[in-house]
């Protein structure tokens, strides 16, 4: 019979203020098994952990229940504390009395109280068939793949690459460089995008634990973290295995078809801000229709940003500040030109980014206009602009030259397919999603794949490199580790039980049951089982079990609250 | 081809040119419109307010009429199309709202009916290919600016047929019949509209800016679908030449006019003298009108 101990969490008066602590340790000290029980203040506290671990050694106890807050709270805090006194990690259970007791019935101390017992008896009858359990280990291949060869993508590929692991860096274009390789000077200081890039490009060709594949894609990805295969398409097609993957696809712009309203695609006077860099990179600002130079330029900030009714309800993030910079060094090039900017609101966060967009109209005279544009249209040989200025509450029209539409940033052609592939999640717009929005931002929610970059949302080029500098650190604390160490409570068959009907294989929705090669059983993939429990109810034979989540067990677990 | 027709009050009395050409030109290309039996008034606004359900009542009476002749209405003014069509998709997608209206008007509306735009069944029904080898005097020469106003573009998800920022079904028509369309930014914009009530001069600018425009691009009238719009860009340039001096006045027709011309049709009853800007002279020194 296990020896079992209960300690009782006041965690201050969080949980003592409704729930009565001493009438708790009075009815669980009589529950079968139980040899010892107590409450104290605060359990998670060095004192609290103390006399756990005295607990256990006067009384040889092999068990242990913590009934304090969830257990994804404290939970290693005290299998840790038990471990160091003896007792398998596994045999140290939590009983949330805390969110799912204290927090929720402050109303009813009573009822809590008796509830609180309760689910305290729950957890002692789970201990009492739990089974001693140990992490087991699985190989772990030293290998990156990164997929993208932008800024972002070459940033995480040397990070990895320097190391001391290989790279696979694999880009769909024939050159290395992505939406960085179309730009001309970047904000803050007129830097020239080829020269920075050229030295990334540079630094990422020659460094010998980096291969690049151009004009190839992923086709394929098998596997789980530590352990993937993928296979790439391209001049020679080959397949390897990587322990991790980094995402870095970028964005594209809206298509300007998409913009009517703006005459998008169909005046050749309307141009997007990726052409108007292109000719900024060649050195010739020159209207497409006639060659002339544009005298009255008219940026056209959130051209489908931040119109929730007929394009994209989010903003592009990265349109404010390189809109300024264009308009600058519009008029660095064109002195005596006008440059416009129809805006909503300035969104220039950032180190230094506010004093760059007052530059550009202090210095250099860029007439920023608050408000909508309304219609743009062809008549006479220039580009007619409709707008609103809200400060003035005036109907604006200026005959431009030339109009820029900022146009809105979505993720790179592809992704969805791509992300479908590495059975990634995205967004409703097809951006790569994010473990946690605030806490896991690099990470996806697929174990062993990352993000940087515009993939995960629009970005500027410093916040893409720290992305990418994240990711690329979060792949190097994965190969840190000697091997892969997974959590034992997960699945297993009983092979004499088994009757190989399959299906099992398709209830799990992580693809880790598969056919036995030869044997008519079904097997776990155990690096791939998250511990669901799904094929354990589709088993007619009950072959399939849960380690510590026994069904037994949880028979007897439901026994208390019956 | 028979089509149940909404005539509405406009096209009943002051642009009953606009309807007699209509009727007779769908007459001679097979495809006659069968005015409803009895009917109301649609409503003339779509309500914006999801729980005025009071305005929606009228545009369900004429659906309900509809229902009882057919699967099929055809509206040409385009304010009605309007009301009628989004109220239309109300009801289909609100069963609710279905079901609270059959209530109210004491009668069961099933939501059946497909509400179309004259021009639309022009285009895709009749087809432009069969109306221009119909055409018995082509409008050789004639070069026109088509405008189409608010009403059949906008929302563009409820009432479009067309696209909204560049229109092209009244050129490709007036291109079937022979004239020339000259290409224009203002087809679809605002021209002032109910604004006249509050502000005159806000829609004589409104209107002035469509009228001039098309003027500059070359045309020799303005022709529209919506009979609205005739009224106002019409009866807007009596005064045009206060504000604007030397302002010369455009003539503004209904398509149907000039389809109904281009058929060959007798073309006395087409509602001429109703114009504030006589067409007929351009058109008689043109060779298009007798």
């Amino acid at each position: 019979m296990r020896k079992i101990g209960v300690f009782v969490c006041h965690c201050g008066l969080n949980i003592a203020g409704t729930v009565d602590v001493k009438r708790v340790v009075e009815a669980v000290e009589e529950y079968p098994g139980v040899v010892f029980a107590t409450d104290y203040k605060y359990m998670c506290s060095d004192p609290g952990q103390a006399l756990i671990q005295k607990a256990i050694a006067d009384h040889e106890l092999d068990g242990v229940v913590v009934a304090a807050c969830s257990p994804a709270m404290h939970e290693v805090t005290f299998r840790k504390t038990a471990r160091a006194a003896g007792v398998n990690p596994y045999l140290t259970e939590i009983a949330n009395i805390r969110e799912q007791i204290s927090w929720v019935h402050e109303a009813e101390p009573d009822a809590a109280t008796v509830k609180a017992i309760e689910i305290i008896e729950t957890i002692i009858e789970k201990v009492r068939y739990d089974e001693p359990l140990e992490p087991f280990s699985l190989p772990l291949v030293k290998r990156a793949l990164v997929i993208g060869g932008g800024i972002a993508g070459m940033t995480a590929a040397l990070h990895i690459a320097d190391a001391g692991y290989p790279v696979v860096l694999v880009e769909r274009e024939a050159q290395l460089g992505g939406k960085m390789g179309q730009l001309s000077s970047l904000y803050l200081n007129f830097d020239t995008a080829p020269d920075l890039l050229q030295s990334r490009i540079e630094a990422v060709t020659r460094h010998p634990n980096i291969q690049v594949l151009t004009e190839a894609e992923v086709t394929e990805l098998g596997g789980y973290v530590g352990n993937f295969t993928a296979k790439v398409n391209g001049s020679e097609p080959f397949t390897f295995d990587v322990g991790a993957i980094v995402v870095a696809t970028g964005f594209d712009l809206l298509p300007q078809s998409e913009l009517g309203e703006y005459g998008g695609g169909r005046y050749p006077d309307v141009i997007d801000s990726l052409q108007f860099e292109h000719m900024l990179a060649q050195g010739e600002i020159r209207r497409p229709s006639d060659g002339t130079l544009p005298k009255e330029v008219v940026w056209v900030q959130c051209a489908g940003s931040r119109d929730p009714e007929l394009h994209k309800p989010y903003c592009s993030k990265i349109c404010c500040m390189y809109v300024a910079k264009q308009a600058m060094a519009y008029k660095q090039r064109v002195p005596d030109g006008q440059a416009y900017v129809f805006y909503i609101d300035i969104r220039s966060q950032g180190k230094g980014y506010e004093e760059f967009v007052q530059r550009a109209m202090t210095e250099y005279d860029v007439l920023y206009l608050r408000g909508k544009v309304a219609r743009v249209f062809a008549e006479d040989g220039r580009v007619v602009v409709w707008g609103v200025d809200t400060l003035s509450g005036k109907a604006v029209e200026v005959q431009a030259d030339l109009v820029v539409l900022a146009t809105a940033a979505v993720p790179s052609a592809g992704a969805r397919d791509l992300a479908q592939r590495l059975r990634v999640s995205t967004d409703e717009y097809g951006f790569f999603s994010e473990a946690h929005p605030k806490l896991r931002p690099v990470e996806s929610l697929t174990a062993g794949i990352f993000l940087a970059g515009a993939a995960q949302f629009p970005k500027d080029i410093p916040e893409t490199v720290a992305q990418a500098s994240g990711a690329a650190a979060k792949v190097l604390g994965l190969f840190a580790q000697r091997e892969m160490v997974q959590e034992p409570t997960i699945a297993f068959v009983d092979e004499e039980l088994c009757a190989g009907c399959g299906l099992c294989v398709a209830a799990c929705p992580y693809e880790a049951r598969v056919m036995h090669p030869w044997k008519p059983i079904a097997v776990v993939q155990t690096a791939l089982c998250q511990g669901c429990g799904a094929c354990v109810v589709a088993c007619p034979n009950k072959a399939s079990s849960l380690h510590n989540l026994a069904t037994e067990q949880l028979l007897a677990m439901m026994e208390p609250v019956l | 081809m028979k089509t149940s027709y909404f005539p509405g009050c406009t096209l009943n009395t002051t642009a009953k040119g606009f309807d007699n050409a209509l009727r007779a030109s769908f007459a001679a290309l097979g495809a006659e419109l069968v005015e409803l039996p009895e009917w109301n008034c649609c409503g003339a606004t779509f309500p914006l307010l999801v729980d005025n359900m009071l305005d929606l009542a009228a545009p369900t009476r004429v659906l309900l009429a509809a229902q009882e002749q057919g699967d099929r209405l055809a509206i040409a003014c385009t304010m009605c199309y309007n009301v009628i069509r989004r109220t239309n998709n109300r009801l289909r997608a609100d069963a609710d709202a279905l079901e609270k209206l059959n209530y109210f008007i004491e009668d069961e509306y099933r939501g059946g009916v497909e509400v179309l735009d004259v021009l639309q069944i022009l285009r895709d029904d009749v087809g432009f290919d069969a109306v221009k080898a119909a055409v018995k005097k082509p409008l050789t020469g004639l070069k026109v600016a088509a405008y189409y106003g608010c009403m059949v573009l906008r929302p563009p998800a409820e009432v479009a047929y067309d696209d909204p920022e560049n229109p092209r079904a009244l050129d490709d028509l007036l291109v079937a019949l022979g004239a020339e369309p000259v290409e224009w930014p203002h087809k679809a914009e605002c021209c002032g509209a109910y604004l006249a009530v509050k502000s005159q001069e806000a829609t004589a600018e409104m209107s002035y800016r469509i009228l001039s425009s098309a003027q500059r691009a070359g045309a020799q009238a303005i022709v529209t679908n919506c009979p609205l719009c005739q009224f106002n860009l019409d009866k807007q340039q009596l005064d045009m030449g206060h504000q604007h001096g030397g302002y010369n006045p455009i003539p503004v027709l209904y398509f149907s006019q000039l389809l109904g011309i281009a058929l060959g049709l007798d073309t006395t009853d087409f509602g001429w003298e109703r114009h504030y800007v006589d067409a007929r002279p351009m058109l008689r020194e043109r060779g298009h009108f007798a």
